[in-house]
């Protein structure tokens, strides 16, 4: 083999893979802090909710769960736009990721939500706490700690994810890739860069959620064990 | 400007079959890989067991997109041609096994312990307890998240689109830029990816049920 490897391009553009990174990280977290907000409302409606609210979000779980996020994109930026309804390209990730993001969350917490025992549910009743504070302390928490891991890591996946919207030409980091590859014909070298940033930046969030989950979870970090 | 009709449903169908391929070989390859990676994951050499997960978590940890450049640029560098299909199928198949080397391995781990205790006590080789014991067992437990995987994997085929195969997505585009009617083609893709996931997603509920059924 007689390829020789060329990174040169990186001396110049490194300030373009930065920038693409960083709306990365951007894009990422508000699509994850949104949509998980979405997912508990969804969970919390899948249990507790009447026959037609648990039909409906149900629909939304599988129409979401069962087709590729690329199409997903395509819908909220192509087809929207030609319904009348423009958004920027940024908008339209945020909004497609978070739609994404949101039934697989209602899926995870649902299932976190459904191992609380009624039981626990009687004794908040009986120490009189309110409806709210039942479902925050009794419900939300707990069951979140029950399915932490299956969060994060579909935390991370989303990170990785946002990836696919650099096809409606958001300027993240797979973007940021392409323009680099057409001006320095370093295809092979620009995706290995963009490779190891990713691989960093989920080592990162990895990290981020390990901490989040130590702050959050008081009972796992003083036993040092789960639930 | 062309209007929508039944020919473009029929193209958007013809295409679909190609997804089907694509899913087909990355669910055999990544099989294949899958199966390799998840052993050497339980194995007893250290070496094995952090080679595999070295290797789950660079995939683990890269998009399936990113993946897809690599294969299709890197072929190009060692002197093949260019073949959408066959960079698809690589970067899928190294995709696939990562995931399904993961599953794998907890299955494996998940058969009790007393089995293998059991089988050497029968004076099983290694090679004699997973071929009649171990992954028998193995595979019951893990047909029903193996077929929830298999969504995944029909989805991702959408991802080759980008490198030029004309699969259901890439068929979506190029029927959208002749119509230019995006919201109602592309609900049309996503109806079909819709009908080829479905089943899927609910036979691997039903599989679940009757598995935990079984215990």
């Amino acid at each position: 083999m007689s390829y020789k490897f060329d990174f040169a391009f990186m001396a110049e553009r490194w300030p373009d893979f930065v920038a693409g990174a960083w709306l990365t990280v951007q894009l990422a977290v508000l699509a994850i802090a949104l949509g998980f907000a979405l997912g508990t409302l969804c969970a919390l409606a899948r249990v507790y909710g009447g026959p037609v609210l648990r039909r409906l979000v149900g629909a939304y779980v599988e129409a979401i769960r069962n087709t590729p996020l690329l199409i997903q994109i395509f819908i909220v930026y192509f087809g929207l736009s030609s319904l009348g309804l423009k958004l920027s390209a940024d908008v339209s990730a945020v909004i497609a990721l978070t739609v994404n993001m949101g039934a697989y969350s209602t899926e995870i917490m649902r299932a976190g939500i459904q191992s609380i025992q009624r039981t626990q549910l009687e004794a908040a009743d009986c120490l009189g706490l309110t409806r709210l504070q039942t479902i925050l302390h009794v419900v939300l928490l707990p069951a979140m700690e029950r399915v932490y891991p299956a969060l994060s890591s579909q935390f991370v996946l989303l990170m990785l994810a946002s990836s696919i919207t650099s096809q409606i030409s958001v300027e993240e980091l797979t973007a940021t890739a392409s323009l680099v590859q057409s001006d320095t014909y370093r295809s092979f070298e620009v995706y290995l860069v963009v490779a190891v940033v990713y691989l960093a930046l989920s080592a990162l969030y990895r990290f981020a959620f390990w901490l989040i989950g130590l702050g959050l979870f008081e009972r796992k970090r003083r036993l040092g064990t789960p639930l | 400007m062309n209007q929508l009709g039944a020919n473009h449903l029929l193209y958007l169908l013809i295409a679909a079959q190609w997804t089907v391929l694509l899913s087909l070989i990355a669910f055999a390859g990544g099989a294949v890989l899958g199966l390799a990676i998840a052993l050497m994951r339980v194995s007893k050499l250290g070496v094995l067991r952090g080679l595999a997960s070295g290797y789950i978590q660079l995939v683990q940890g890269t998009p399936l997109l990113i993946l897809l450049f690599l294969s299709y640029f890197g072929l190009g560098i060692i002197g093949l041609k260019l073949v959408p299909l066959v960079a698809a199928g690589i970067s899928l198949t190294l995709y696939a096994g990562a995931f399904l080397g993961e599953i794998w391995r907890g299955c494996i781990e998940a058969v009790p312990k007393t089995q293998w205790e059991a089988s050497d006590c029968l004076g099983l080789n290694r090679v004699q307890q997973y071929a009649y014991v171990i992954l028998p067992q193995a595979v019951r437990i893990a047909t029903p998240p193996t077929v929830g995987f298999m969504v995944q994997i029909v989805k991702n085929t959408s991802l080759a689109s980008v490198i030029g195969f004309v699969e259901l997505a890439r068929a979506g585009q190029i029927v959208n830029n002749s119509t230019f009617e995006p919201f109602a083609i592309f609900s049309c893709v996503a109806a079909i990816y819709f009908a080829l996931c479905y089943p899927l997603s609910v036979a691997a509920r039903t599989l679940e049920r009757k598995v935990h059924a079984g215990r």
